[in-house]
């Protein structure tokens, strides 16, 4: 292994999704959205997005509606905690610690 | 484990190398405790507020916004008169460096655990000895521990070395890999340590009924003081603190030797030496890769090599006549240094040259910059460089100018 | 330095280990408990009279969820390798949907066991190698036994019956007083169920000779 190719002279790296590998896979669950309790979603409108701007590892989409990047989506769920209007449920992911 | 003199059991547990650490300071009967938790110190503090908490050790735990703080506090309490402790890490240790130095300079005997970390940059919080390193020149002792219980024998010794020659003690132990690293521990009866390790006297003892100042702005030359007395001056001072660590190796030597004796773990030899008696190879390290050179020795040794492993125990002061008598029959000596000097090699390496000049060893040096970092280092790398360095004396080069790394580059 | 005495027992280790250095790796996921499964083990063996044992965690930060191992060497003399398991006697994976990872069974030694916490016969695993493999659904028997911590079903103890079952590296009493020693009171008793359930239901796949 050689590393001298990725030509930095310090510890360097360009913010952005997975630099903490892909965190997905800690998950035990991931957060569903309901649509039909969305508010953008709703009023088809940009809204609300309280869990784009809260959401830890930025993996929700400002989008209507807004989507949730499971390859890095690590389960935490304080989506679920901050949606004002309760559209998310955190949802067991099939892994043997999970209850 | 049988003591040999009370033919009581002491207790074995398996402890990690900060719980190791921490119940020394509970054995030792420290006074005041003030350390700011630290990745991977933390548990160390945890554990000894704990011990307050339940009333197991009657301390004063002084919490604290800073490392910088932390020694201040100890400082002040040593110099009232109370046996202090505190530990740290890597950024939090050079955090201290100030307040290294007046420790020092006041001849306070502090003992200080300091979990070895790499420091920054870049960020990391796993294993090297760049921390320790860095401070060596600060005029405190510096001891090493291969395994938790030298961490707990060392921190109880500590105090004795301390408190006999006012010097304070750092016990240096490398993080994760003993820190972390759960391992059997024989945990001393505390009526056999209150019998080794007796009451601290302090030589500064803060009295209203009788003031003193003590760090007063001492000039360049001796001078009367209010009383008449002809005082040191600075560089007075400063070689006293030098001569109290070149004279120290004695005590050091003699405080492993009375608790080996009455704990059964000799710590007589201020060096740990793995057949040497007919080494001619000499593979030095220091810390927990100590152990490991063990097994690389092991792996040379069934190879037919005649390798030996020299692990140092005590690098401040360093034990300059012990290491050349150790290696008097050696003719290459072969050094892992978990730190590096930038622009020169590492620490070890530079001691170990100095003490070997002059003298009739003519051995070949060679240095390895390893583990940086927590990068992982296993016996067989070290067998490997061992035999890189065997095969490259037919180059003739007694003494390479620069170290070699074992790294991806 | 060596610790001198012989053990705490005063015996000598009664098991199954025939080797110099006996290396298990545990992978789990963070808060499963693998690290404190390391220690169980650890304490076990040095209950029975080994004098060298280590317990380890994979260094660096832990986090909840996240794939994490632990390690544990057994030896009748001090345990002097300090670097990370290469070439582990057995692996004992937590939550079978680390299998899929690279490096878990890496390095696993020729005739050493491979032990999944998995409803699965261990021919069904589809993992290949010269090793053995045992399989326990220790996470059905933590559910049934209500061994739930904060949401996440801890595994750990459990997956302790298959170990013991498979390997004979350490002995039911030892494990007992191990947990007896670590665990509070109220603990012990569903922890030890758990054990003895998973010993029971674990299922070997030797490797033919
Ligand atoms: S807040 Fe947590 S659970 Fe929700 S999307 Fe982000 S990482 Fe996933
Ligand atoms: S917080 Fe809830 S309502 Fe707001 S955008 Fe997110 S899911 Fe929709």
């Amino acid at each position: 292994m050689q590393t001298r190719g990725c030509g930095h002279i310090c510890g360097e790296s360009s913010p952005g999704i997975g630099e903490a590998g892909k965190t997905g896979e800690w998950r035990d669950s991931y957060p569903l959205i309901d649509l039909r309790k969305c508010t953008p979603a709703k009023q088809n409108k940009p809204a609300c997005f309280q869990c784009w701007l809260y959401c830890p590892d930025a993996v929700i989409s400002k989008t209507i509606p807004v989507q949730v990047n499971l390859e890095y989506c690590k389960g935490c769920g304080i989506c679920a905690e901050v949606c004002p209007v309760h559209a998310i449920t955190m949802v067991a992911e099939e892994t043997s610690c999970s209850s | 484990m049988i003591d040999k003199k009370s033919g009581s059991n002491s207790d074995i547990q398996i402890l990690d190398g900060n719980r190791a650490a921490a119940i020394g300071a509970k054995l030792s009967r420290v006074q005041v405790i003030a350390a700011y938790p630290i990745t991977p110190q933390t548990p160390v503090t945890e554990a000894l507020s704990e011990f307050v908490e339940r009333g197991e050790l009657d301390a004063q735990y002084i919490a604290v916004e800073s490392e910088h703080s932390a020694l201040a506090v100890c400082t002040s309490a040593s110099i009232a008169g109370a046996r202090a402790f505190t530990a740290t890490s890597s950024h939090g240790l050079a955090y201290m460096h100030e307040m290294l130095h007046w420790a020092a300079g006041t001849r306070l005997p502090l003992v200080l655990a300091c979990v070895n970390r790499a420091i920054g940059a870049p960020w990391n919080v796993l294993n090297d000895q760049q921390d320790s390193i860095s401070q060596r020149d600060t005029g405190w002792i510096q001891i090493y521990a291969r395994n938790n219980q030298e961490i707990l024998d060392s921190v109880i010794q500590a105090y004795k070395i301390a408190e006999t020659v006012y010097v304070p003690v750092m016990i240096c132990y490398d993080g994760y890999i003993l820190s972390h690293t759960e391992m059997p521990v024989a945990i001393p009866l505390q009526q056999d340590v209150d019998r080794f390790l007796p009451q601290y006297r302090p030589h500064t003892i803060l009295d209203s009924s009788n003031p003193k100042n003590y760090n007063l702005v001492t000039l360049a030359n001796p001078r009367i003081n209010a009383e008449g007395v002809l005082c040191h001056g600075y560089m007075e001072l400063r070689y006293l603190l030098q001569e109290a660590l070149q004279n120290s190796r004695e005590t050091i030597r003699k405080v492993g030797q009375e608790f080996g004796e009455l704990f059964g773990r000799s710590y007589t030899d201020l060096l740990w030496k793995e057949k040497m008696e007919d080494a001619d190879i000499v593979i030095v390290a220091m810390g927990s890769l100590a152990m490991e050179a063990i097994v690389a020795s092991k792996m040379l040794r069934e190879e037919g090599y005649k390798t030996g492993v020299l692990g140092l125990r005590l690098f401040r002061p360093f034990p300059k006549a012990d290491v050349l008598k150790a290696l008097s029959k050696s003719r290459l000596v072969v050094i892992f240094d978990k730190n590096i000097s930038y622009g020169s090699e590492g620490a070890v390496c530079s001691e170990i040259k100095a003490a070997l000049y002059g003298s009739q060893v003519n051995a070949a040096i060679r240095n390895f910059i390893v583990g940086l970092g927590g990068r992982d280092v296993t016996a067989r790398e070290m067998a490997d460089a061992v035999k890189k360095s065997i095969a490259s004396l037919t180059e003739g080069v007694p003494n390479k100018g620069y170290p070699e790394w074992i790294c991806h580059i | 330095m060596e610790i001198t005495g012989a053990n705490a027992m005063g015996t000598n280790p009664s098991t199954n280990i025939n080797k110099s250095l006996y290396e298990i790796r545990w992978h789990g996921r963070g808060g499963q408990g693998a690290i404190t499964a390391a220690k169980i083990v650890a304490q076990a063996a040095f209950l029975e009279g080994y004098r060298g044992v280590t317990a380890a965690p994979s260094f660096g930060a832990e986090r909840r969820g996240a794939p994490v191992s632990a390690s544990t060497r057994i030896s009748q003399e001090p345990v002097m390798v300090m670097s990370q398991v290469e070439n582990p006697d057995v692996v004992v994976v937590l939550d079978q949907t680390l299998l899929k990872r690279d490096g878990v069974t890496s390095g696993l030694s020729t005739g050493g066991w491979l032990i999944v916490n998995s409803g699965v016969d261990p021919k069904e695993l589809g993992v290949e190698g010269r090793f053995n493999i045992a399989t326990a659904d220790a996470t059905r028997v933590c559910q049934e036994l209500g061994l739930i911590v904060s949401g996440l079903i801890v595994v750990n103890t459990a997956i302790l019956g298959a170990f013991i079952r498979a390997t004979k590296a350490v002995s039911m009493p030892s494990v007992e007083k191990a947990i007896k020693g670590r665990f509070p009171k109220e603990a012990v008793e569903i922890n030890l169920a758990a054990i003895a359930r998973t010993y029971e239901m674990t299922k070997l796949e030797e490797l033919r000779k």
